[in-house]
């Protein structure tokens, strides 16, 4: 039970504010001896696990950390290539990390205007007079809720399954928006939102509705 | 409760086979069009699923509602893609959709040597199979027959 990250889409598609709220999730370190038993390759400008699935490490892992140095995309933060790292036997044992890789804001503005394009196809393609867009996407991991407000602007979230409640979690993220977003006179319309009330309160607003959540049969 | 279409699509996109029963608005274009349509968004929310899913995924994504319809979703290994569109009362159906894959797309077609694979299902025994199953469900509305 959880609530994982609120999307804000303005309503020409782009990302507006975005915010995650779980801690990072189960992820695999192990010390490997040369030459590496797993496949690794270059995709997105990440390194990621392409074949050798064993011990928590799953395909589509990405290289975390190797021997607790943090890696970004395909470089270890002290500047080294991770596959040119890896290849070199004089480097081995060496121990490293892999996880699901995280969202880069890039990544986060590409996913945010797709789904609004997938909105709009949504109700396109209704065989049902009147209906609006994709108002709630579910997954076996999670179920996305979203809201469209009549100006356009979208408010999306992302919840375990489970959590209950998310409705009335939309209404007020739409509340706090017009009350800590639009009456700052320093937001400027359709822009991102920085302002540090609005975080607040929606941060607070997350946790009650955590928590508030009751949870149906079967959970 | 009813149940709007469905459709049937195999892993290269083409729409094998498409029926409807309670279908009140038309997307406006070429059903050709149509089929790439929906195979387009299928397609884009799976990805969309699987980049934004904070945990490892096993199933993916399984259905979508709008404020008129919901769309369930169920996918082979083989990439064979099953889509039903139904009202909002219509809960979880993957046992419907599994039943239409195993029970008759590959009984009746996948098993027909005079079917070939990969092009729009022309065996009549399938189609008329599949439109008494589906109106023999229990959420199938019997107000329009």
């Amino acid at each position: 039970m959880a609530i994982f990250s609120v999307y804000v889409v303005n309503k020409a598609g782009g990302l507006i504010y975005q915010l995650d709220s779980y801690a990072p999730r189960a992820e695999a370190e192990k010390t490997f001896s040369y030459p590496l038993d797993l496949l690794l390759k270059l995709h997105d400008e990440r390194v990621l696990v392409a074949f050798g699935q064993r011990d928590g490490i799953r395909v589509g892992h990405a290289v975390l950390a190797i021997n607790g140095m943090d890696v970004n995309g395909k470089y270890t933060a002290d500047g080294k290539e991770v596959l040119e790292y890896l290849s070199n036997p004089t480097n081995y044992p060496v121990s490293i990390r892999f996880g699901r890789p995280r969202l880069t804001s890039n990544e986060k503005l590409m996913l945010a205007s797709m789904f609004h394009s997938l909105f709009a196809i949504g109700s396109q393609l209704s065989p049902e007079q009147g209906s609006s867009g994709i108002e709630i996407l579910e997954t076996d991991t999670f179920k996305l809720h979203c809201f469209q407000t009549l100006t356009g602007i979208k408010f999306v979230v992302l919840a375990d399954p489970r959590q209950a409640g998310i409705d009335s979690l939309l209404r007020k993220i739409y509340e706090i928006y017009s009350d800590f977003a639009l009456k700052n006179p320093f937001y400027s319309l359709e822009m991102p939102i920085r302002c540090e009330l609005f975080d607040q309160n929606l941060k607070l607003a997350l946790e009650v509705a955590e928590k508030a959540g009751t949870f149906g049969p079967g959970s | 409760m009813t149940v709007h279409n469905l459709y049937l699509f195999d892993r290269n996109g083409v729409c094998l086979h498409y029926s409807e029963w309670h279908r009140k608005k038309q997307a406006g274009i070429p059903k050709e069009e149509e089929y790439k349509l929906m195979y387009g968004m299928l397609f884009s929310i799976r990805s969309f699923v699987s980049k934004m899913s904070p945990l490892d995924m096993k199933d993916g994504f399984l259905a979508f509602q709008t404020s008129r319809y919901k769309l369930h979703y169920y996918e082979t290994p083989t990439g064979i893609k099953v889509v039903m569109n139904t009202d909002l009362g219509v809960g979880p159906i993957r046992d419907v959709l599994h039943h239409i894959y195993s029970a008759l797309y590959v009984e009746l077609v996948v098993k027909n040597p005079l079917c070939p694979l990969g092009q729009t299902v022309q065996s009549e025994l399938f189609r008329s199979r599949l439109d008494s199953y589906v109106r023999s469900l229990p959420f199938f509305s019997a107000r329009a027959g």
